[in-house]
């Protein structure tokens, strides 16, 4: 019965999604005031029009909404063999996330700490990698943006650029052979006769750490330019004139000029890091445990899919509200993100 | 204390183009002194560089008797008010006007009392709550001028802050500037292409061109004793009619033209066979025969009629028109286009000035 309600469901979805888009279009028209200004349709004529709602809300409801509806179904099931599907066994139940807490099915054990510590170290890390990403990034973007000429910026963007061809996993490698015990940089600390022993970088997590900040580099820095360069010189060279130090121009003229690049650029590289995959495997030391890889274990080491969907739409629920509650805070709204 | 501003043979020079040549001269304390003159001359060059935000590369830059070189922007006792006013979108009125204080660390309490002070010099006590973006044209304006009054400074600086504004409002500025100038009693340098309003505000003008200065004076100065061709043009309407210099005497030159032997004013002591140009202004020629030297006939070429005053077109010598201001008095007949009339003029009205090397 319910099989077939959310069967229904799926097939009527897109439908839906047309429609509201429609119903937007509409409207969109009509709060326009003026009679001068053009609707949707007319703006960009029927045929494209046309193809705008279908394309639109088919890559809304196809490759987004309906998988992760699939998934967040998925996870309130026990795990069955196929056979089972929809048989006698089947049925709706909280066991997988009951696992992720108490790290059983059945009874109130001791909470699953391998589990949690590792949700939880991940959530942090990606703070403090969102972190070292800002610092890194908001130097580089104000010189880019509001100081270099334009042939070194043009230079900048291509260094930067460059490297983010090569492979995600071969750059991951390459940052275990610069960090390993026996790695570039610790040879090279030793024969500068630095340190001792070989710095266990990798076990550290200093190679994660850099790899994360590394992979996401550009996901930040590209909003933070356009935010940045958007903002008039002269209102830069005005604090100045009044007399305020560097650091007070940055705190509160340019930073709050660029809070929605800002907001738009630290989302996006927590996001991205909570959700890394290839980096915390090859990069991350013995001791540290990815939530991420956790999760991909759930699906192809324990064959769990409805675990593993459960433990996955924990974290994505867990990121986007820890998103949304830290742009209440910073009085960011959606829509100057997407800006 | 003191707050001359002193240009000594500044130079300022961006890769191989020199913005300003030379540049010397001494801006006394509560003057209202223009730099005038047309876009590209280096006028904002010489405000940048007097706020810091430049360097000569010679010569030095001095205020209140105190080399300024080495010393930042934010350090100097300057305020400068930008062309586009650059006030801060993400503050209210209030915040923008305080922010230099906020930054020299003045308590609330104080900050408070001086932001209301200005609001009321400005005549927006009341709007301190109100967004940037809530204000008018000449609103913002005078909130711009509040916020660099704010942090008292001995030198303001303002780069051509009425160009955005409708006519009517920057007439209306330029008396409320000057009024707020008497009551602060700062020196204001001014930085303008309008003649016009360099010529209502100013104590002193500096007219520029090509990075130099070419004459420094008072407003009735500069129109009437100009130094140069340049400002002769430049300042006001003008007639050039150029020639040789034919005889000269008692301050006097006779110019040979190709409208004939026409006499002006010798300021710069021009002797016979020297290359000149005679500038009379449209308001001093008068239709009608006059002297001999101060006489000449020319084809009407088009008429322009303005109300209280018509301008009449004549052929000139080159491409250029001779202008003619004739008033609405019943005594002068406006000629009709195609004739050809006689237009005299004073002498001591008009003046000769050596053509360019």
């Amino acid at each position: 019965m319910i099989e077939s309600l959310v069967k229904g469901l799926l097939i009527a979805a897109p439908f839906a999604v047309v429609a509201v888009f429609w119903i937007m279009a509409v409207r969109e028209r009509r709060l326009a005031g003026n009679p001068g200004a053009r609707g949707f349709f007319q703006h960009n004529g029927v045929p494209i029009g046309i193809f705008l709602l279908l394309a639109v809300g088919f890559w809304a409801v196809v490759m987004i909404v309906l998988p992760q509806l699939y998934m967040v179904d998925y996870s309130f099931h026990p795990k069955l063999p196929p056979k089972d599907y929809g048989g006698p066994k089947d049925h709706y139940t909280l066991e997988n996330y009951h696992y992720f807490i108490f790290g059983s099915t059945t009874e109130r054990d001791a909470l699953n700490t391998t589990h949690l510590r590792a949700f939880f170290l991940t959530i942090v890390c990606s703070i403090v990698v969102t972190f070292v990403n800002f610092c890194i990034c908001y130097p580089l973007a104000y010189y880019m943006a509001q100081a270099a000429p334009a042939s070194r910026v043009r230079l900048l963007m291509l260094l930067l650029i460059v490297p983010f061809w090569v492979n995600e996993i071969l750059r991951a490698f390459a940052f275990r052979i610069i960090f390993g015990t026996s790695g570039i940089l610790n040879n090279v600390l030793m024969a500068l006769g630095v340190v001792a022993e070989p710095i266990d970088f990798l076990g550290l997590d200093v190679g994660l750490y850099t790899g994360l900040s590394y992979a996401y580099l550009l996901m930040m820095m590209f909003p933070l330019y356009n935010a940045i360069e958007s903002l008039d010189r002269n209102q830069i060279e005005a604090a100045r004139d009044l007399g305020a130090p560097w650091w007070h121009i940055h705190l509160n003229v340019v930073m709050p000029h660029a809070k929605p690049g800002i907001a738009s650029g630290c989302t996006m590289v927590f996001m991205l890091s909570a959700g890394a995959l290839a980096a915390p495997q090859i990069l991350g030391g013995p001791s540290s445990l990815w939530f991420t890889p956790i999760v991909y274990d759930r699906f192809y080491q324990a064959f769990n899919w409805p675990q593993g969907s459960a433990y996955a739409f924990i974290l994505l629920l867990t990121c986007v509200l820890f998103v949304m509650a830290v742009m209440r805070v910073f009085k960011v709204s959606l829509g100057e993100i997407t800006r | 204390m003191s707050a001359d501003v002193e240009l000594d043979r500044v130079t300022i020079r961006f890769g191989p183009f020199t913005a300003v040549r030379g540049a010397t001269l001494r801006i006394q304390d509560g003057e209202f002194f223009s730099f005038l003159g047309p876009s590209g001359c280096g006028k904002t060059t010489i405000l940048r560089t007097i706020s810091g935000f430049l360097e000569p590369s010679e010569g030095t830059v001095r205020i209140g008797g105190r080399d300024m070189r080495g010393i930042g922007p934010n350090r100097r006792p300057t305020a400068l008010i930008f062309q586009n006013l650059a006030l801060f979108p993400l503050m209210s009125v209030a915040e923008n006007i305080g922010y230099g204080l906020r930054v020299r660390g003045v308590p609330a309490a104080e900050r408070k009392r001086k932001v209301d002070a200005l609001l009321n010099l400005i005549a927006l006590a009341d709007q301190g709550g109100k967004r940037i973006n809530e204000l008018s044209g000449g609103q913002k304006q005078r909130v711009a001028i509040a916020r660099a009054l704010a942090v008292e400074p001995d030198v303001l600086l303002l780069d051509e802050p009425l160009s955005a504004l409708d006519l009517k409002l920057r007439q209306h500025m330029r008396n409320e500037l000057r009024a707020i100038q008497r009551r602060v009693h700062t020196t204001f340098i001014y930085i303008t292409h309008d003649q016009g309003e360099a010529l209502t505000m100013s104590d002193r003008i500096a007219v520029m061109n090509a990075g130099v200065i070419e004459q420094v004076g008072d407003g009735r100065t500069v129109y009437d004793n100009p130094a140069t061709p340049f400002v002769a043009s430049f300042v006001g309407e003008n007639n050039p009619i150029p020639g040789q210099v034919a005889g000269a005497a008692n301050g006097m030159a006779v110019l040979e033209t190709p409208l004939g032997r026409l006499a002006g004013r010798n300021p710069g002591g021009l002797s016979a066979g020297q290359a000149a140009t005679v500038f009379v202004r449209p308001e001093a020629l008068r239709l009608g025969e006059g002297a001999a030297e101060a006489t000449f006939r020319a084809t009407v070429r088009a008429i322009a009629f303005e109300g209280n005053l018509s301008h009449v077109y004549l052929k000139g010598p080159a491409e250029k028109d001779i202008v003619l201001t004739v008033g609405r008095d019943a005594s002068s007949r406006v000629p009709q286009q195609g004739e050809t009339a006689s237009v005299h003029f004073d002498t001591r009205a008009a003046v000769v000035l050596a053509a360019r090397p």
